[in-house]
């Protein structure tokens, strides 16, 4: 019999950290991630779960003590989500270094300034080159699966890596969805017993971990190793969601593509938001437009070939980036171009757009528009300038609260 | 925390063999390194150090390192926090039964005072609010040496330093870590120097007795960044203590010790003398009004402890 329940992401979350049995959870709260870390400290002190949870006094801490308790050999959880995340930045980077596996998840949220507290990109995307691995979600369900599948692919022998669980803050951490919750004893089996590997701290076996090197042939060498063993993920990934597909009937591939059979178009996006291009593709599929979503899950390591396979031979792409590098233009579109350049067939139009910042809705005649843009230039063979979604109406009500202000600023005699 | 062995009342109680390995990189006659090697010569090898950016972070240079127990590197601010990670996992693994217990550590925070008085003081704060059981070892040398010396919160007023360099020298006054990190109110905190062995090793001891947090400052003479030749080191840290300039003193239970008094201290100048960071206040002119200011200080806190 199946256990299904009305769950939150933040609830998901907890639970596959529950499920893949951790041993420690260092934490810090943070909106919007918070409930994840109220959830497994309510559960420990019920004695529904073991493990231990402590509050650190930052980010920064929190994922230094993540890594030490993972190089001395315990299965270590931990969730942040925004300002926490480049709070914690630094270590993130060193304790990907010291090759410890351990799972955190991200609450995405966008990042200051101004400051928010509504989901976008940019915070997962500032840990794009720290070496840990990502997986980004779109369903609460998927969030709880991911979960165990992390574990087992950072403890991987030939991984070793920390892994990121990306969700959306609100529009996934506090949203409920109906989500099935796999079976403890089978969960346990999947992810496996701790295996500390090489990263263990014993009386007996004294270790010198994270040491300093002179030389950069030496610095050469360990960065090396790490992007080798993140390149290896991909297939370790694959075996994984495999072996997770036949316990649990859930397939959660590398890559997700919907109704890009025979398409000539597709919309490609991340997370929770890439399940309104879904819907916007049954609107256009209904209306004889051949669009299909493509929606990488795993943004570190990146999967080309399944990219290169999911999109080649398409007329055009629309990449739409819930991010936006500054001077640059959207994360994804310019990691999307780099995979497909010089490869065989590759789109001739992949066109970007930046939208959803700071938790900003992508409407359905968005999509629409998104689709007319990508066939037009499809058929002039000319792509378009990257563009920002704003609509008249958004400007007119920042117009609207300035005129307001200044009127106020006018009347109280504070103004120059 | 385990029991001691042995019980050190006597220079001759001190261990005659000595733990940490030689050949690292740090500089000849380190103030540090002389007060970490007589550390660890009580602590023992199941020990293991989490450290944070400074000197000693060249100590352990791959693949070679003088511990004969474990290390791990963290980064600048946060090494506490590396050693609450370390003690909260070997307590999972011993209370699941996945640690023999002669398989335990002790753990060990070594940091310079740059990270102990600025970025780090934070986590050091909170680990001390968590009750975590661990030793703080703090090697002051006055500034931040393993880039030059330029100036830190640990710095002296007067001091000639890489950012600091013009006559008078330093404005500020140095940080009293001290009072600050017993005004947290954990287990232990002491002052160490390595030309003390004897009090230094008493002190260590009485760590090793203690369950939570310990911490430990251990004035460092730095031959490089105070300019003074290395086989002064010695010489130098004993005139610290003697001058008054550097009270070994511990905290414990809310009241504060003095171990080391004498009735009459030479004048500072007797150390200010032998350092290149205070020639300023001897050449071209002899800055009377500083040297005054520094021996007012040295003087009004012993009269406030006696």
């Amino acid at each position: 019999m199946t256990d299904r329940q009305l769950m939150t992401g933040n609830a998901a979350a907890a639970w596959g950290a529950r499920l893949a049995r951790v041993d420690y959870i260092p934490a810090f709260p943070i909106t919007p991630q918070t409930e994840i870390i109220e959830t497994l400290a309510a559960w420990i002190d019920a004695k529904e779960m073991p493990g231990r949870l402590v509050t650190m006094e930052s980010e920064h801490s929190m994922v230094t003590a993540a890594g030490a308790a993972a190089a001395t050999g315990v299965r270590v959880f931990t969730a942040t989500s925004s300002q926490g995340l480049l709070h914690a930045m630094e270590m993130l980077y060193t304790v990907a270094g010291w090759r410890v596996p351990f799972v955190m998840t991200n609450v995405s949220r966008g990042l200051a300034s101004p400051i928010t507290l509504e989901p976008d990109h940019n915070d997962i995307m500032a840990a794009r080159d720290s070496g840990a691995l990502q997986i980004h979600c779109a369903t609460c369900q998927e969030v709880l699966d991911t979960l165990l599948i992390a574990y087992k692919l950072a403890e991987h022998p030939a991984v070793r890596l920390p892994v990121i669980v990306n969700l959306d803050g609100f529009y996934l951490s506090f949203t409920r969805e109906a989500v099935e919750l796999p079976d403890e004893q089978a969960a346990a089996q999947f992810v496996g017993d701790y295996d500390p590997g090489a990263n263990a701290l014993r009386a007996s076996q004294p270790v010198s971990q994270a040491v300093a090197v002179l030389g950069s042939g030496l610095y050469s060498y360990f960065r090396y190793e790490m992007h080798l063993a993140a390149q290896h993920a991909l297939a370790v990934y694959d075996e994984t969601s495999d072996a997770f597909a036949k316990v649990f009937g859930r397939r959660h591939a590398a890559v997700e593509s919907y109704r890009m059979d025979d398409a000539d178009y597709a919309f490609v996006m991340i997370g929770s938001f890439a399940t309104k291009a879904k819907s916007a593709v049954d609107r256009l599929r209904a209306n004889g437009v051949a669009i299909g979503l493509v929606r990488p899950r795993l943004v570190r390591p990146f999967p080309v070939a399944a990219l290169r396979e999911a999109l080649g031979g398409l007329k055009g792409v629309a990449v739409i980036d819930q991010n936006l590098s500054n001077g640059f233009g959207g994360i994804l579109h310019g990691e999307l171009a780099a995979a497909l350049h010089g490869f065989a067939p590759s789109p001739p139009v992949i066109a970007s757009f930046v939208a959803g910042l700071g938790g900003r809705d992508i409407t359905l005649e968005e999509f629409l528009g998104i689709a007319d843009v990508v066939r037009q230039s499809a058929d002039t063979g000319v792509t378009p300038p990257g563009r920002l979604l704003y609509s008249d109406q958004e400007l007119r009500e920042v117009r609207k609260l300035q005129a307001v202000a200044a009127v106020e600023r006018d009347e109280l005699g504070a103004g120059p | 925390m385990t029991t001691p062995d042995r019980h050190i009342e006597r220079m001759k109680d001190l261990p005659s063999t000595h733990l940490l390995g030689s050949g690292t990189a740090l500089c000849a006659g380190c103030g540090g390194l002389q007060a970490l090697k007589e550390a660890y010569d009580i602590l023992g090898r199941k020990t293991v150090f989490v450290n944070a950016a400074g000197c000693m972070t060249l100590s352990s240079v791959y693949p070679f390192t003088p511990f004969r127990g474990s290390w791990l590197y963290t980064a600048m601010a946060s090494a506490p926090a590396g050693a609450q990670g370390i003690r909260d996992a070997l307590d999972i693994l011993k209370e699941t039964g996945r640690l023999a217990p002669d398989d335990d550590m002790d753990v060990n925070v070594i940091t310079g005072d740059g990270s102990a008085n600025g970025m780090g003081l934070s986590a050091t704060s909170a680990a001390i609010d968590r009750g975590l059981d661990f030793l703080y070892f703090c090697y002051d040398n006055e500034g931040y040496g393993n880039t030059g010396q330029q100036a830190s919160a640990a710095t002296p007023h007067g001091a000639r330093t890489a950012t600091t360099a013009i006559a008078p020298g330093h404005a500020g006054i140095k940080k009293d870590l001290f009072s600050i990190w017993a005004a947290n109110r954990p287990a232990y905190v002491a002052t160490v120097i390595g030309a003390e062995p004897l009090d230094l090793a008493k002190k260590i001891e009485k760590c090793r007795t203690i369950k939570g947090p310990k911490l430990i400052i251990a004035l460092a003479p730095c031959p490089v960044g105070w300019g003074f030749d290395p086989e002064r080191t010695v010489e130098i840290g004993r005139l610290a203590v003697r001058t008054g300039i550097w009270p070994l003193k511990e905290y414990i239970d809310g009241a504060i010790t003095h171990t080391h008094k004498t009735k009459s201290r030479p004048p500072v100048t007797d150390y200010l003398v032998l350092q290149d960071r205070f020639r300023h206040l001897f050449e071209p002119r002899r800055n009377d009004g500083l040297i005054a200011d520094i021996q007012c200080r040295v003087d009004a806190y012993w009269d406030a402890v006696d």
